[in-house]
């Protein structure tokens, strides 16, 4: 056996409690420089989307910054920036999150900012037309002005996926986005964001006592509603092979992605981890079984990557969800070959197992990313927050680099085993550049 | 609106007393060699960052490129795939980039592999070999990489601004086009590392959860024989700004039109320079600038519409950009015109200034609380003459920046009438909008 690197962890602590109006809170202090991060994570996302809205739940994401009980339009960000701090959100397949990095000297501020949101959004016609406009440009940013847009989670789906919380496109048609209504976000927020329905977390340089009584000061008289009961988002598994394409007009390129269905990362957690592991012996860096073989050797595809969600996030998304293995291809690309070389080492991964320390330096460069990520105290909330949202447990946190080094050889192997084609959802870009 | 309950008016909490900016202890030696090495000790996870500047100005650009590309694809002993892996056997990777100033490595690692990944560092600057078939499969990924790079407005756009507002100078091309990619010969590798690839003036940065100085130490036995004395360049400054028509890119059918403004600006060690981060701050700098709550929070205009000074080491300038609306490209430049030409006219209001000023020195505290952004920052100041100390400074000049400061450098670096403005989009449709506010000269999107 090959010397094998220790994986490290952290050691960072965990408060958590619950206020009477059923918010739940997590602390997570860290006095080694002065700044914070705070986090707050609404049970709703893209799957949550009434039919005929598709887009909603990230549009409601842009009103949310409109303007509160408290507070104009613009104020929010004011505030955040004029005390020194940075802010965002984002909305993703299972929630949505708002959150703010900040010196430590404005985290009552912040509080008080997330609170009078929570409380009520001003959700008015002008601000609803304004934010539509600024979707629609985001949206062709993104998607409509960009080679490659929406590749591919936007367009996967849609072949893996039959019913429309799974299937449908989260940015949204441009008709469904216009024809949103102020009542339609009104049903939204009554419904979705409860602070039953809500996770706040709290990094960084912050003294437990004090902002325990603080946020029980602001957010203490939030209304209580309970949340909403998540509804069942199961699909069967694929049993035959499904595969499309579509020409993208600005592509140079040839580029596929394809899919395959894994176990349920909240109620499998064990049987899940081996496919995050999988994903990177696969394709993280040059010494990687896909990269090693389709880059360097056959120079069948020239970028590769795998990863476990639709949006790369393998520890913030629920049921059902998946390995993606994306590829780009030189000109003239033989997308069928590819897919077979990709079924071959997947094959042969499965009997014949893993070279000598191949697991353990990936497990390592892993220990590495999730260490990283932590580093900053609002990755850190952010993480506790979903955790908590999810799992009940954001102090696994702590625990994923020891995880994910204790995941052994016959899980990834057996998992390998697993990504057969018949299962595998698969989607093509026809090059319709000029180039 | 109906949800909500009403308590009343709510204040909004005071802010709590500021931190004072603690800039962490840097240890800094220079090596026989010529190299400099500046470690930083920040504990929070158990990994170190690594960042090896190289000065790399008036390079051949389709050579720089290509030697970034294939810097880590073998050496005498090592092929391309064990340097990967015995990289990741310490949890690490290094990456190369460069662009028309520097050559960048770059890595992260697990802490208790910091004595390897110098080695490896070391192998690949002492030793890297440029094999034929791994240069020759680099080379055609290059190829495409910068084919889809041509077909992103954002990408076209830039090239279409550094040609026109750099001229003749070496900043003018940073893309090289296929063709000249296509030429480069693993020779014309070995030949520039052996030029370029030295030790001296080239500066490396250690962030992490080290004792500075035995991370020193560690640096100066894995790097301490990394020789050879090569040529060096100097960059000649950047050209003033001319102004003149407005171009117009013509790149039909696109859905929305890119808007670039440059503006001139100055140095992080001119004495103006923090009182221009604040206006251009106050004007288009962040979230909450006048610019950005105008064409996005009023009129819809557009997505991110951001303004930044980019600093580079032959000169500094400002360059607004955003994408916007091809309907509404006319009516964007005429919001953008009017937001530069009242920070010109007009001095900001003092509220408007202690936002910007509280902004940009609650930034300064963020960007220096993790490892990577502490060795992004401690690297870009030392590639400029800098180190750390410099934020003391730079923060005590944002704190003493006064309305009349603010208002008498924006009337200087962000008046139109010193703008070179680039939009890229379908002529056919926005030339006739954007001729109503300004001369236009329309040239076809190259290549």
């Amino acid at each position: 056996m090959a010397r094998r690197s220790r994986i490290p962890a952290t050691k960072y602590p965990v408060e958590r409690f619950t206020l009477d109006n059923g918010l739940r809170v997590v602390l997570t202090p860290d006095r080694s420089a002065p700044v914070i991060g705070v986090a707050v994570v609404y049970d709703v996302g893209i799957r949550s989307e009434p039919e005929g809205r598709t887009g909603f739940a990230h549009l409601f994401e842009h009103l949310m910054f409109q303007g509160s009980e408290n507070l104009e339009k613009l104020a929010h960000f004011r505030h955040v920036q004029g005390a020194g701090g940075t802010f965002n959100g984002s909305t993703h397949l299972d929630y949505t999150d708002y959150f703010e990095t900040l010196p430590s000297n404005a985290l009552e501020r912040a509080l008080f900012l997330e609170a009078d949101r929570m409380r009520g959004p001003r959700l008015t016609e002008e601000n609803l037309r304004n934010q539509v406009d600024v979707v629609k440009e985001e949206i062709r940013v993104n998607v409509l002005s960009r080679p490659y847009g929406g590749f591919p989670w936007l367009t996967l789906p849609p072949v893996m996926f039959d019913t429309f919380p799974n299937a449908h496109d989260g940015y949204g048609s441009f008709d469904d986005l216009e024809s949103a209504t102020v009542a339609d976000a009104e049903d939204f927020f009554r419904r979705y964001y409860a602070c039953g329905n809500a996770v706040l977390a709290v990094s960084g340089d912050i003294d437990v006592t004090e902002a325990t009584e603080l946020i029980t000061r602001h957010f203490g008289d939030v209304p209580a509603r309970p949340a909403p009961v998540r509804p069942d988002f199961t699909e069967p598994d694929l049993t035959a092979e499904r595969r499309t394409s579509y020409t993208d007009a600005l592509a140079p390129l040839p580029a596929v992605a394809g899919a395959w269905r894994v176990p349920d990362p909240i109620t499998d957690f064990a049987g899940y981890l081996p496919y995050v592991v999988l994903a990177e012996v696969l394709t993280d860096g040059d010494a990687s079984r896909l990269v090693e073989r389709l880059v360097q050797r056959d120079r069948s595809v020239t970028g590769l990557s795998g990863y476990l969600g639709f949006m790369g996030d393998p520890f913030d998304v629920r049921d059902p969800t998946a390995l993606l293995l994306q590829a780009h291809l030189p000109p003239g690309g033989d997308v069928d070959k590819m897919l077979r070389t990709v079924d071959e080492e997947l094959d042969r991964l499965a009997t014949d197992g893993l070279t000598d320390g191949e697991l353990a330096r990936t497990q390592a460069r892993m220990a590495t990313h999730l260490l990283r990520d932590t580093d900053a105290v609002l990755g850190r909330a952010l993480q506790m927050a979903v955790l908590e949202q999810q799992r009940g447990e954001p102090g696994l946190l702590n625990d994923l680099p020891r995880l994910v080094g204790d995941v052994t050889e016959e899980q990834v192997r057996a998992a390998a085993a697993t990504l057969r084609p018949e299962r595998r959802a698969t989607i093509e870009v026809i090059p319709g550049g000029a180039r | 609106m109906s949800v909500t309950v009403s308590a009343g008016p709510r204040a909004l909490p005071a802010l709590g007393p500021t931190r004072k900016l603690k800039v962490p202890k840097q240890s800094e030696r220079t090596l026989g060699n010529g190299l400099t090495v500046i470690a930083v000790r920040r504990p929070a996870v158990p990994l170190v960052e690594l960042r090896l500047w190289v000065p790399f100005g008036r390079v051949n650009v389709a050579r720089g490129a290509m030697l970034s590309q294939t810097m880590l694809s073998g050496t005498e002993s090592m092929t391309s795939v064990q340097i990967a892996a015995e990289l990741q056997k310490v949890g690490a990777g290094l990456s190369a980039g460069v662009d028309a100033d520097r050559l960048m490595l770059s890595g992260a690692g697990l802490v208790t592999g910091l004595d390897r990944m110098l080695e490896l560092m070391a192998e690949v600057l002492t030793g890297a070999s440029y094999p034929g078939d791994e240069v020759s499969t680099e080379r055609d990924r290059l190829i495409d990489r910068i084919q889809v790079a041509q077909s992103q407005p954002t990408h076209l756009v830039r090239e279409a601004l550094l040609k026109r507002i750099y001229g003749r100078h070496p900043y003018a091309a940073q893309t090289p086009e296929p063709g000249q990619i296509r030429a480069v010969r693993p020779a014309a590798l070995r030949t520039l590392h052996a030029e370029r690839v030295h030790p001296a003036g080239a500066q490396l940065v250690v962030v992490g959860d080290v004792q500075p100085e035995k991370a020193l130490d560690a640096v100066e036995r894995a790097l301490g024989g990394w020789g050879g004395a090569g040529r060096t360049a100097t960059l000649p400054a950047i050209p003033p700004l001319e102004t003149g028509p407005l171009l117009l890119v013509d790149r039909p059918g696109s859905v929305q039109s890119s808007l670039r403004v440059a503006l001139p600006a100055v140095p992080r060690t001119d004495p103006d320079h923090a009182a221009l981060q604040l206006a251009n701050l106050v004007f288009g700098g962040y979230f909450s600038s006048r610019w950005v709550e105008n064409i996005r929070e009023d009129k819809g205009y557009t997505y991110g519409p951001h303004s930044v000074i980019e600093h580079s080491v032959a000169g500094s300038i400002l360059v607004a950009a955003a994408e916007v609306a091809t309907e509404v490209t006319g009516p964007a430049l005429l919001e953008t015109t009017y937001e530069l030409g009242r920070m010109a006219s007009l001095p900001p209001k003092p509220e408007e200034l202690e936002q910007a000023r509280q902004y940009a020195l609650g930034t300064l505290q963020l960007g220096m609380s993790t490892q990577a952004g502490l060795a992004a920052l401690t690297s870009a100041y030392a590639g400029n003459g800098l180190r750390l100390d410099f934020l003391a400074e730079y923060a005590a000049r944002l704190a003493a920046a006064t309305v009349d400061d603010v208002a008498r450098v924006a009337a200087h670096h962000l008046a139109p009438s010193r703008a070179a403005v680039v939009v890229l989009g379908d002529a056919e449709r926005v030339a006739d909008g954007l001729a109503a506010l300004t001369t236009v000269r329309v040239e076809p999107v190259q290549p």
